[in-house]
């Protein structure tokens, strides 16, 4: 028998980031009254202040494009130099082709291997981890992750859970290969025990089983959230995983320079900090005070926020962990880009 | 194991005062978490899970809502301990 030729690759490193921010900012004063909340409500279980909702001519692929554009030219590549796109995201309003070949066509390399991930919150870091492992096994050179969401598409603004949670952005790092360890192992799992905590309902088929309803029959599949579970989850089982994250990668939590895990709730970013005894030394992102939850865009716009503000940060380390419905969850340690020349 | 009212009460002040950073002198039976403590829903699973570790019971989601008083977790606790 003839035996098969194995590939074999390098370690990879996050070269570069890149994101979008919808330019429309919407105080809570803006969503207080439809749900009766108010500014100090919500800034006292959030930390949120504000946050992006896109335009309607603002879609999935217009601000994956330009997220990843940024990207590019500071990574000083082109879409030539791509041979990958991951696209983490669970706001493209269709079923197929997925968003992530839309991209590609859209930025002019129409030939690159290119899949959607659909980890929701945890999306951008579920994407990492592939991303690092397709130039570790020699896949792939250079890859682009997008972490991009529109839900102000799929949030109801008379939803006193969630109304003021979510928000719209896009974020983009451009993975390569590197001859250091620049993206350390993924720990990730899920506790589908508690895969109705977070819920976009109702399915697609639901509509054809009623073909006489009408959306305001069939209700759209707004998100759902049980704030609590996922508070609970969140705070003591995810500063677990972020803990184990951590010992995977041989890291003690004071040699990072930051913490940048997904921007769910200011509170649950606190309450982890408190028990992963994170140090004063670590900058914590804190990215969702002013744009809100981005699900799979929070982290990588946490992070390009996070370096302009402390631009020593480049080329530290830093903790990242996503998190969000299914429940699923993944993080890595990984060096922050260097600063773009 | 058995626990008393009296050890369990203290060890819920240490809590309390920790998460939501409320003085252990302020926190009696009769005080009500929301109106007297200002001890939010978060705030509220915070203290939950820290008594849960510290007293090795369980306190169901669905359960939380009936603690009230500090009294009401007070009685929970002493009673999954037994």
């Amino acid at each position: 028998m003839a035996t098969i030729k194995s590939s074999k690759g390098s370690e990879a490193q996050i070269v570069s980031v890149g994101t979008f921010r919808p330019a429309r900012l919407v105080p809570n004063s803006e969503i207080v009254d439809r749900i009766d909340s108010s500014d100090e409500w919500i800034q006292q279980r959030t930390g949120i202040e504000s946050r992006r909702f896109a335009g309607p001519h603002e879609s999935v692929i217009d601000m994956a494009q330009a997220a990843s554009e940024m990207a590019l030219k500071r990574a000083k590549l082109t879409i030539a130099d791509i041979d990958t796109v991951i696209v983490a995201t669970i706001t493209f309003p269709y079923q197929a082709p997925s968003a992530a070949t839309a991209l590609i066509e859209r930025l002019g390399n129409p030939k690159a291997a290119a899949f959607d991930v659909g980890a929701a919150c945890a999306g951008f870091c579920y994407g990492l981890g592939m991303a690092n492992d397709l130039i570790r096994g020699g896949t792939s050179k250079n890859i682009l992750v997008v972490g991009v969401e529109k839900i102000s598409d799929f949030t109801d603004p008379d939803d006193r859970a969630t109304a003021f949670i979510f928000a719209d952005g896009a974020g983009a790092v451009v993975v390569s290969a590197a001859d250091h360890v620049g993206i350390g192992p993924t720990i990730w799992g899920s506790d589908a025990a508690n895969r109705d905590a977070i819920l976009m309902e109702p399915a697609w088929t639901d509509y054809k089983k009623t073909p006489q309803s009408t959306i305001e029959q069939l209700k759209w599949p707004n998100i759902e959230q049980q704030g609590q579970t996922v508070f609970r989850w969140a705070v003591f089982e995810m500063s677990k995983a972020a803990l184990r994250t951590l010992e995977a990668a041989g890291v003690t939590v004071d040699q990072l320079g930051a913490f940048i895990p997904h921007q769910a709730n200011y509170r649950i970013i606190e309450a982890m900090a408190r028990q992963m005894e994170i140090p004063d030394s670590v900058v914590i992102a804190d990215d969702i005070k002013t744009n809100g939850n981005t699900s799979a865009a929070s982290i990588p716009l946490a992070m390009d926020a996070l370096l302009e503000k402390h631009p020593e940060l480049h080329g530290s380390l830093a903790l990242l962990i996503g998190y969000g419905a299914g429940l699923v969850y993944a993080g890595q340690v990984v060096q922050l880009p260097p600063a773009p020349k | 194991m058995a626990l008393s009212q009296a050890d369990v009460l203290a060890g819920l002040k240490e809590i309390v005062e920790e998460v939501a950073g409320i003085p252990a002198a302020s926190i009696e039976l009769d005080k009500n978490f929301t109106d007297d403590l200002e001890v939010d829903s978060l705030s509220m699973v915070e203290v939950v899970v820290a008594a849960e570790e510290r007293f090795g019971i369980k306190i169901p989601d669905e359960k939380v809502t009936d603690l009230a008083t500090v009294g009401d977790a007070v009685n929970f606790i002493v009673n999954a301990a037994k």
